[in-house]
């Protein structure tokens, strides 16, 4: 019982940090970081199935975060009709092809004994295909892209709900990570982390460079949203109502009409943007609950129990008749959607959807800094990984700003040296995520919350 | 004539650029692919290792140019680059030393070191950034061309002009020099074969007596020369910006694993292949297809294979397509 206590002590620490920084700093600003804990949480649980679980190295957190935001893009935009009508054909034709493309080459490498001939001829069959499509696709792409490129130049999505696209977003991830998985996952550990940071990077390549698909560098903004949106509720009966309600005794003690007015004003436009952050803190927490409940009833279920043989000693699990090979593309794929789910999260909270921000340090490696401080193997753990780590990452500006500050506090403000070290003060965090991995790979290497194992007995 | 123009032309766009970014590539996935052979993890802090090495000699070089000491027609780094190659080996050695040495003792999975160096890949990332900045950084001084496509055209009376920079051709020739210099050294010496004994089988190389702690420390020396030079080269290449060398180690890794991993020649040969393909395969050959086809057949489309946005994924996939069919690499791995 002394771990569940453990993971109620270091949960209920967090919140209490996180209330510190809504009374020391912000409301807004400690939202901000609980949502964005939030997100990384669900990275962070998926992360950990495939490691945690199964000890596979996934490096290519970012791409699936990526498609998750690609699904978010696909599924919310309203479809751009204009582009569709010059060369929405061409392009499904374009994809039919690159369809019948792969199933070409899986019918050849099946039906025929491998030999140099058929490398040849599936040589000539992927160059050939190439060719074609690009005729087919070419002067359609560059009609998509010219419709009105300021602001659309692509083919739009859906015009679906944009939380559909968490659903989405998993799915599009499955479907790459199963495709990784069969090509990369015979591969030994290390081969596959290098080989998934460079999958993923192909893929935001693709995202950042296919402007008829995401718009590319040029961004999507003003996407839709499952709460409620500033504007409309500053306007909203009820919502003024509220907050003359909860502040009504700060109201009561201004006498003057006019600043009566404009107090509250000011209070409404706060209480808004507080308002709809907790909206998503709503949302993302369900989320994250609900993942919680599902991963811990996976983890203790038979199904968890073979993984963990799996990963612990995996030629003992083949002797027992277990299909490792298997296994471990299930996990992959159970893994990479759940990462992809974040990705249309982190865009639905944003708000827009920008290729160039997706960054192997911030999307791949701090989401693994998250499971390994937090604690391999222990879903709770990383969760407070996510929430650790997230907040620190926020943290680490303003704390190195104060503890410079207090080394320096002998020295002149116009000293050389002091205004340097004051203005890489966003850089500390690179540091400060180091350090920390480095010690808790010393000292606590199974994280501050340790795999749990439940021993049964007979 | 025709037939000449083309030739330039290849030559000035494709040939040597590749052979510049090649040599770069090369030296950086010979060091990759030693601290895999010895000690046997793939390290992720090494591009960040790079930037540090070019840091310091950017930061010395500045300094020689305050006090006015110049390196007459070639640029002052070079003069600074054995002061800021000392500098990073006794940085790494510390790193050895207070980080990786109790994994070796453990003799921890190389999937956990990974981790650690991914933990001080953060560190060296942030000590680069908050030492340098995030900016761009100049540090070239001298001459900067060799020969100037003006200069060609005049001279050989081509319509293609072919524009060779003095830092293509420094890089060219300090990477054979170091890296004839390194398989001399792995191939000749008593320490070099005790390292390849090492690499090949630790048990064995321990009963003959080999000490561990000698050949890792002489892989980290090595490990920092090759990050120091070939980060300094790229830097003087191109331009210096903390961010670009985290993104050239995955072509590095992507060579070091084309070659082999563990195999300093397939790296060596690995970080021509990638340069050469990614630019081959990005590079429009409409106007060299102009200068070799007769007039009824010249083409009207840009003759791309891929759009240079690509340039990165072309490696990755040639990484992808050797692990699916040579796992080992082109020339077999784990071997020094």
């Amino acid at each position: 019982m002394r771990e569940n206590e453990n993971v109620i002590l270091s949960f209920a620490i967090m919140a209490v940090l996180i209330v510190f920084v809504g009374v020391f700093q912000s409301w807004g600003v400690a939202l901000s970081i609980l949502n964005l804990c939030l997100i990384s949480a669900v990275m962070s649980i998926g992360v950990n199935i495939q490691w945690g679980y199964a000890g596979l190295i996934n490096f290519g957190v970012m791409g699936f975060t990526a498609l998750g935001g690609l699904a978010a893009v696909l599924v919310s935009v309203n479809p751009v009709r204009e582009a569709w009508s010059v060369g929405g054909i061409e392009i499904l034709v374009s994809i039919g092809l690159i369809l019948l493309l792969v199933l070409a080459i899986k019918v050849i490498s099946k039906k025929i004994v491998p030999s140099k001939k058929r490398n040849i001829l599936i040589g000539i069959i992927i160059v050939l295909f190439i060719i074609i499509i690009r005729t087919i696709s070419g002067p359609a792409i560059e009609a998509i892209e010219s419709v009105n490129p300021a602001t659309q130049g692509f083919l739009g999505g859906l015009g679906l709900p944009i939380i559909f696209s968490w659903i989405v977003g998993g799915l599009f991830a499955a479907l790459v990570a199963f495709v990784i998985g069969k090509v990369a996952l015979g591969l030994r550990s290390d081969y596959l982390a290098i080989a998934t940071l460079l999958i993923s990077g192909i893929i935001v390549s693709i995202v950042k460079h296919e402007d008829w698909l995401s718009r590319g560098v040029k961004n999507v903004i003003g996407m839709k949203r499952p709460a409620p949106y500033e504007i409309d509720l500053q306007q909203a009966e009820w919502f003024i109502n509220l907050v003359t309600f909860l502040n009504s005794s700060k109201l009561n003690l201004i006498n003057d009409v006019i600043k009566k007015e404009k107090f509250l004003n000011q209070l409404v436009m706060d209480a808004s943007t507080i308002f709809v952050k907790l909206c998503f803190a709503g949302l993302f927490s369900t989320v994250v609950i609900i993942l919680l409940i599902l991963t811990q009833k996976a983890l203790y279920s038979p199904w968890g129990r073979m993984m963990r043989a799996i990963r612990d000693n995996e030629e003992a699990a083949k002797a027992m008749g277990k299909n490792v090979v298997k296994q471990h593309l299930n996990i992959f794929i159970i893994g990479s959607s759940i990462i992809g789910m974040a990705g249309a999260m982190l865009v639905t909270y944003d708000g827009l959807f920008t290729p160039v921000s997706y960054q192997p340090l911030r999307y791949t490696f701090l989401i693994w800094i998250m499971v390994i401080i937090g604690g391999t193997g222990n879903n709770y753990g990383s969760v407070l990984g996510a929430f650790i780590v997230w907040f620190l990452w926020i943290e680490a500006a303003p704390i190195s700003l104060f503890l410079i500050n207090i080394l320096t506090s002998n020295i002149d403000h116009s000293n050389e040296f002091k205004k340097h070290l004051i203005n890489s003060v966003p850089y500390f965090r690179f540091i400060i995520m180091g350090i920390g991995l480095l010690f808790i790979m010393r000292y606590r290497p199974k994280g501050l919350l340790p795999e749990k194992i439940k021993i049964q007995k007979i | 004539m025709d037939f000449l123009n083309a030739i330039v032309l290849i030559a000035n766009f494709v040939i040597v650029p590749a052979l510049t970014y090649g040599s770069q590539l090369a030296l950086g996935a010979i060091g990759v692919t030693l601290i895999y052979g010895i000690l046997r993890f793939a390290n992720f802090a090494y591009g960040d290792l790079m930037a540090f090495g070019t840091m310091i000699s950017i930061l010395i070089t500045w300094k020689f140019q305050s006090m006015g000491i110049t390196f007459g027609f070639l640029p002052t780094a070079l003069l600074a680059l054995p002061f800021a190659v000392v500098v990073t080996i006794i940085v790494s050695l510390i790193f050895d030393k207070y980080i990786f040495e109790y994994y070796r003792i453990k003799k921890s999975p190389g999937v956990t070191l990974i981790v650690v160096s991914l933990g001080l890949m953060f560190v060296l990332n942030g000590i680069v950034r908050i030492v340098i900045g995030t900016g761009d950084k100049q540090f070239f001084d001298g001459h900067k061309f060799l020969i100037k496509a003006n200069e060609f055209k005049e001279l050989t009376g081509l319509n293609e002009g072919l524009a060779i920079k003095s830092t293509q051709l420094i890089t060219l020739i300090t990477t054979v020099i170091i890296a004839l210099m390194l398989f001399w050294f792995l191939e000749k010496t008593k320490t070099g074969k005790s390292m390849r004994a090492y690499s090949n089988n630790e048990d064995l190389a321990l009963l003959s007596g080999i000490d561990p702690s000698r050949v890792v420390m002489i892989t980290w020396v090595i490990a920092s020369i090759l990050a120091t030079v070939a980060g300094t080269l790229y830097g003087l290449d191109k331009s210096f910006k903390p961010f670009t060398y985290f993104n050239n180690l995955l072509p590095i890794f992507a060579a070091a694993i084309v070659g082999g991993i563990g195999n300093p020649i397939g790296a060596f040969f690995g970080g021509f292949l990638v340069a050469f393909s990614e630019i081959m395969i990005t590079y429009a050959y409409k106007k060299v297809l102009i200068y070799l086809l007769p007039e009824s057949l010249e083409p009207t489309s840009l003759m791309q294979l891929l759009s240079t946005d690509y340039k990165f994924a072309v490696s990755f996939s040639i990484l992808v397509i050797v692990l699916l069919f040579r796992p080992n690499g082109i020339f077999k791995g784990k071997v020094l």
